[in-house]
């Protein structure tokens, strides 16, 4: 027989080969990560075992650090009030003090989510390796690098050595082609693809986004999109990088200047995937099929377009019955019905998946002049620091407030349950954030999973709609 | 109150918790079922539970929102899996797709901490299974069917034993005397098998390391 053809390289080969240390056999390879972000909830054991350990930090300057996940989100200038979530913040200044590590903490002009200030600052760039003790790591993807999230074992592993041991996933291409519809934005993709696939449906895979549909986003959009590929089970997700990318990333603090731009642009322009390549799975989808999305149940996957029906008894498969019934018990709602018109409690815009200036554009673009419908609780939370002095600058803030919604300061906020700002027991949140899993909010808190402008309807009409409705 | 931790105590102890676990090539026992797909890391540990900076203590809070009505640890939840005292084992038995979700390794702590030294499911997310696989916690991976036979072997018979073999990759129902193997590579068997972990390999090659830096710089 003859011998197989090599075929061409994706863009997940290029990063990945260049990124080998040592191959172990029948094992994995030693992955090198250029840049390793870390945050105050899945950091102190680690340190803990480099004391215990009687090391330093090997490459300090490759790890960048902030507290985002324990932050209060009003009076960040008084002292932490829980006292666990100051001590964890506390742990992380000491231990970023100690190790020479650079800390954009509380206070800081550059503090923020950790995924929102990445890419913000210019710290993530094309071809990079990047880990975080965080799943939403993919985000970083979205510059056409390798971005994953690590458990704390990992997380220790990197500031030991700033390498990874890791075996190589699969690779699917998920093309999204064709013009989107009015009101569809990068967050109704991403909950239409994970539906489509399941919350597992990418699991053991890295996945590359590509088609015209992608092509065509701003990075922002991108973001929101690689972001949530966690929530279908990839281990990363990735977009390769054009003139979008290159324009975004020239000019900021830590992206390279001068001669170093041009030699690496010359490098990053090599980022794709060749003609030739093949992939373990691809998808195609047209752009055309996507509306506006919104969850129903208490995961990802569960999710349909705005105007469809939640799926009835009899259309779900009789071993994932138990499953689904308890996730539309807890939600309080029944199989077959509507979701268009359910009432919601609160509105949460925020988090990694869309606390970005282009977000906040959105929402304010799309209620100005308008106000917030009564009884509903409307929290705004940008990404960082810098989102939030943009938002100020362009006279968001002022927008907002006029239509009674609460601009807070960064952090993660209400997505996740963990700090102050949590969704009370049996009330209902349309949330930008990226889970809807039972408690994700608080406990007992149901989650409407949507995009921001999707939010933004139902912050004014105190109910899930139809953005089309709104829009000319 | 102070707690003075000294390191080298420390080291030891853990390097023994390591060798015994090491020592586990079987683990044999009843086994505690959870019949649900997708179990989230937020369902086996909540974030509100997340803000210590030490690895104990988080097994009495393992799948919290699921054992105590209206997080309240007087109400538990009595038909549910941990507080039914039917029940009992070193080995967690759940549904496809187990740890999806957020990548905090505190999941694997808490299910260690609990006394569980083995998870089977037919799928399990990835970096959950990085996870426990970095605190001797084996995740056994088996196909749909034998998932759905060892349900059945638990419901007819709660104490129904399991034999999870590590040394020879296979799971076997006690009772029936069915078994299938599963995978694991055989880098990670070699480190579960005797101790070892990553960090010790990552640091025995760290002028491969320098060396990788220099020639890409």
């Amino acid at each position: 027989m003859s011998v197989q053809n090599k075929s061409g390289l994706t863009l997940f080969d290029k990063i990945w080969e260049k990124h080998i240390v040592q191959k172990i056999e029948d094992g994995p390879s030693v992955l090198y990560i250029d840049t390793h972000f870390i945050h105050e909830v899945t950091s102190p054991q680690a340190f803990t075992g480099l004391n215990k350990r009687g090391i330093k930090v090997f490459r300090p300057k490759q790890v960048v650090a902030t507290a985002d996940h324990n932050v209060p989100t009003l009076n960040q200038h008084l002292p932490i009030k829980e006292e666990l979530s100051r001590l964890q913040v506390e742990a992380l200044i000491k231990n970023c003090a100690e190790h020479g590590i650079e800390l954009y903490g509380l206070g800081h002009p550059y503090q923020g989510i950790v995924h929102v200030i990445g890419p913000e600052l210019g710290v993530t760039q094309p071809g990079m390796t990047m880990v975080c003790g965080d799943s939403h790591t993919s985000t970083h993807g979205a510059f056409g690098s390798i971005a994953f999230g690590i458990g704390t074992s990992e997380v220790e592993m990197v500031l030991a050595t700033q390498c990874l041991l890791q075996s190589k996933p699969k690779l699917m291409r998920i093309n999204v082609e064709g013009e989107l519809n009015k009101g569809v934005v990068s967050k109704d993709i991403i909950l239409y693809i994970i539906s489509l696939i399941s919350a597992s449906g990418a699991t053991g895979y890295a996945v590359e986004f590509a088609g015209s549909a992608i092509r065509s986003l701003s990075m922002e959009a991108r973001m929101t999109i690689c972001n949530m590929s966690i929530e279908m089970g990839a281990r990363c997700g990735l977009i390769a990088p054009d003139e979008t990318t290159f324009n975004y990333v020239n000019g900021r603090q830590f992206a390279p200047k001068g001669e170093e731009w041009n030699k690496k642009l010359a490098e990053w322009k090599t980022l794709f995937t060749d003609a030739d390549a093949v992939f373990d799975k691809e998808i195609h989808i047209n752009a055309k099929d996507i509306e506006p999305m919104i969850t129903y149940g208490t995961n990802p996957g569960m999710g349909i377009g705005v105007t469809k029906n939640i799926p009835a008894l009899n259309e779900v498969d009789a071993k994932e019955k138990p499953y689904y019934e308890k996730s539309l018990q807890y939600m309080g709602l029944e199989a077959g019905s509507l979701m268009k018109g359910k009432k919601v409690d609160y509105v949460f815009i925020g988090s990694c998946t869309n606390s970005r200036i282009e977000d906040l554009r959105m929402v304010a673009d799309f209620v100005k002049g308008k106000k917030k419908a009564d009884g509903v609780e409307v929290w705004i939370v940008p990404g960082s620091k810098q989102v939030e002095a943009q938002a100020q600058k362009e006279g968001i803030d002022k927008v907002l407030a006029d239509a009674g919604f609460m601009l807070r300061q960064p952090g993660c906020s209400a997505c996740l349950g963990m700090n102050e700002d949590k969704i009370p027991a049996g009330k209902y949140c349309i949330s930008t954030s990226n889970r809807n899993f039972e408690g994700r909010q608080g406990p007992n808190a149901r989650t409407f999973l949507a995009s921001p402008l999707t939010a933004a309807v139902a912050a004014i009409t105190g109910e899930v709609g139809d953005v089309r409705e709104y829009l000319n | 109150m102070s707690v003075i931790i000294n390191a080298e105590d420390e080291k030891k102890k853990s390097l023994t918790t390591a060798k015994f676990q090491s020592e586990r090539k079987v683990i044999q026992s009843a086994a505690v079922p959870i019949e649900l797909e997708n179990i989230d890391t937020d369902q086996i540990i909540p974030a509100r539970f997340l803000k210590a900076t030490t690895r104990d203590g988080f097994g009495k809070n393992l799948f919290r929102d699921w054992r105590f009505e209206n997080d309240d640890e007087n109400k538990p939840v009595k038909d549910f899996a941990l507080n039914n005292k039917i029940y009992s084992g070193k080995i967690l038995v759940a549904g496809k797709n187990f740890g999806c979700g957020s990548s905090r390794e505190h999941a694997a702590w808490a299910i260690k901490d609990y006394g569980f030294d083995a998870v089977v499911s037919s799928f399990f997310a990835d970096i959950f299974k990085n996870n426990a696989l970095n605190n001797f916690l084996l995740p056994v991976q088996i196909s749909d069917e034998f998932l759905q036979k060892i349900f059945k072997a638990i419901k007819e018979d709660t104490n129904a034993e399991i034999e999870i073999n590590l040394e020879a990759q296979y799971i076997k129902i006690l009772a029936t005397g069915e078994q299938e193997g599963f995978e694991i590579n055989k880098y990670k068997k070699t480190c579960l098998l005797n101790g070892y972990d990553d960090i010790d390999y990552l640091l025995n090659i760290k002028d491969k390391i320098e060396a990788f830096e220099k020639a890409t710089a």
